[in-house]
């Protein structure tokens, strides 16, 4: 409990990363109210359509459709806020699996999953995400899988970093020593003590994660049955010209969902490596 | 040895190691083409309309594909190596031919890119170094904050709103203006012209990242003894800072340049669809429209080998630019 509240203290000295945990904390409020806000399906026909924001009958106007475009927004935000986080979830996983067993192990083992993550670090990532969801076709599942699949190899090469260090230290030895099973010296010794910087990359990657889903989304490879942001703005640009309303909103949401889980990471830097600040 | 053979040889030995990572992707091509619903055969019985049971079979026989899964990847492999990517059934056309006419946009909006964003970025880090904590350094670090969280196309979209729509400055799509045939240089600046925005668009992401970089880089090397010593040997700021700190500062970027390929990449599939910019990324939006697998896996390939190479160039570019570093 102490080391949690010398943890507060050291987040909340970093301004920005408390402002982003306030707009990201607005922002997993709106997800959770949404279906309260609007309870009718974002996807039904609400009014006219291209009505212009902050007048009648919708705050932020209505799209080419007559769907309410705030009521979208609100919708889309768990859509995001779920991929990205389910996303960073599997590619951690993956990404310690890896790294872990190449750091702990060494030799041929470390050799071939270093491979393979370079091959994963090659290859453009975002084609084949694209590739990989035009195959298994779209869904939340689907996408996950894709975003986490592109994700992992940066996790796997710090993770690994993180444990040829501490491979070699005392208490690893000790373990060694006193026969303990490699699972529990992976599991149960070195990854507590590399937890830190885990929770610093995955923090920014949930941010990257929601990036991409919009972005598949805006290409027209989004779950069809989930609202999501990138879906209202792909759906908006053909009506840029007379409606920039429809596409611009829904980017401000994912501009400040983004940004705030950025600072927050950033702040999550300060706190838990006090020693690594890079801030010169 | 000569420097150039020596040169050659890492060339060599370096185009070596290349091939197993493009045969790696080449085996996850024919993964995931075996992953997909239905194979070349129900595709070309789904377009036909009609087709009997028995036409089925003998198709795939043709096609080798009732032959073993190891049997078809070799084939696969074989007919990669020669750069047959397979036909596209929706333009009627081998996917290679169609990739090789879109291949000159990317390139174009790419190698901008990657010049504006390396050129601008290492600028605006160097302004932010130099007046580390000032209003100006405070202003480039906001601004390099907020284009890392905006989507690329969203940026793309109200880019086009202000500068196309309101402002008419630039066109709102393509590459050139249809039906006016400019030649020569006339033709240069018309391409010029419409490059701005997806150009601008695509830099924005990258520009933060190397303005950061830059500037993390600037302050690293300002701390270095040669710094010290160029400092007591009487030399003025400003030689010290663009004549020995600058030039060492400057190799990250590099490198980050290099490893930022695939991903510009991958922008540029969001950045031409915003911009119906005909490169690349656009075929690739329009393969993911008609379902046209063969010619997603085939940009898929190619644009993974485009990424091999430029590695290899930046790493000449690399030797080039830090002499301590033997190309071996």
């Amino acid at each position: 409990m102490n080391s949690l509240m010398a943890f507060w203290r050291r987040f909340r000295r970093n301004r920005s990363a408390v402002l982003g945990l306030v707009i990201l904390a607005l922002v997993i409020l709106m997800a959770l109210a949404a279906p309260l806000l609007y309870p009718e399906d974002p996807f039904r026909l609400a009014g006219r359509p291209l009505t212009p924001p902050f007048s009648g009958d919708f705050l932020l106007g209505s799209d080419t459709l007559g769907r309410d475009v705030a009521a979208g927004i609100a919708h889309g935000a768990k859509t995001s806020l779920l991929i990205g986080l389910l996303a960073t979830v599997v590619a951690v996983v993956i990404g310690v699996l890896m790294g872990g067993l190449a750091g702990y192990y060494g030799g041929w083992i470390d050799d071939l999953l270093m491979r393979v993550t370079e091959i994963f670090q090659t290859i453009p990532s975002f084609v084949f995400a694209i590739l990989l969801v035009a195959i298994l076709k779209p869904s939340i599942q689907s996408i996950v899988i894709a975003i986490a699949v592109v994700s992992w190899p940066a996790v796997a090469r710090l993770v690994r970093g993180e444990f040829l260090s501490l491979r070699s230290r005392e208490f690893v030895q000790a373990c060694v020593g006193m026969g303990m099973h490699d699972g529990r010296i992976i599991f149960a010794q070195i990854l507590p003590n590399c937890l830190s910087p885990i929770i610093v990359a995955s923090s920014l990657m949930v941010a990257t994660a929601i990036l991409i889903e919009s972005a598949m989304a805006f290409l027209g490879l989004g779950d069809p049955n989930v609202m999501s942001w990138g879906f209202l703005i792909g759906a908006g640009r053909t009506v840029l010209r007379s409606a920039w309303w429809v596409c611009a909103f829904p980017g401000i949401a994912i501009l400040l969902t983004v940004l705030a889980i950025n600072l927050v990471g950033e702040g999550l830097n300060d706190a838990l490596n006090p020693r690594l600040r890079e801030h010169a | 040895m000569t420097p150039t053979l020596g040169r050659l040889r890492y060339v060599g030995r370096r185009l070596l190691q290349a091939i197993p990572i493009i045969v790696s992707i080449v085996v996850i091509n024919f993964l995931l083409l075996q992953l997909a619903e239905g194979d070349a055969v129900d595709v070309l019985a789904g377009e036909a309309g009609s087709a009997t049971p028995e036409y089925m079979a003998e198709l795939r026989a043709k096609f080798g594909l009732d032959q073993p899964v190891y049997v078809q990847l070799l084939v696969y492999l074989k007919n990669m190596a020669f750069l047959d990517l397979g036909y596209s059934f929706r333009h009627d056309m081998p996917v290679i031919e169609l990739i090789l006419d879109r291949l000159g946009p990317t390139l174009i909006l790419m190698s901008t890119t990657i010049f504006l964003s390396v050129g601008v970025g290492s600028l605006l880090g160097l302004l932010a170094a130099t007046g580390l904590n000032t209003w100006r350094d405070n202003l480039i670090s906001v601004l390099a904050l907020v284009s890392y969280a905006t989507p690329l196309f969203w940026v793309g979209l109200m880019l086009i709103v202000v500068f196309s729509i309101h402002l008419g400055w630039f066109p709102t799509s393509g590459m050139e203006t249809i039906g006016a045939f400019y030649e020569g240089w006339d033709r240069v600046l018309n391409i010029a012209h419409h490059l701005v925005l997806p150009a601008v668009t695509l830099s924005l992401f990258y520009l933060a990242l190397y303005a950061r970089l830059m500037r993390a880089s600037m302050l690293e090397q300002s701390g270095m003894d040669y710094v010290v010593t160029a400092r007591a040997k009487g030399l003025t700021r400003r030689a010290i800072t663009f004549r020995h700190i600058l030039r060492n500062a400057l190799l990250p970027v590099v490198t980050m340049a290099g490893v930022q390929v695939g991903s510009i990449i991958g922008g540029s599939v969001v950045v031409e669809s915003v911009f119906a910019w005909p490169g690349l990324g656009l075929l690739a939006f329009e393969a993911l429209f008609s379902r046209d697998l063969n010619l997603l896996l085939g940009i898929f390939f190619i644009s993974a080998c485009l990424v091999v190479l430029v590695n290899l160039l930046v790493d000449l570019i690399y030797g080039l630019l830090d002499p301590r570093i033997e190309v071996r």
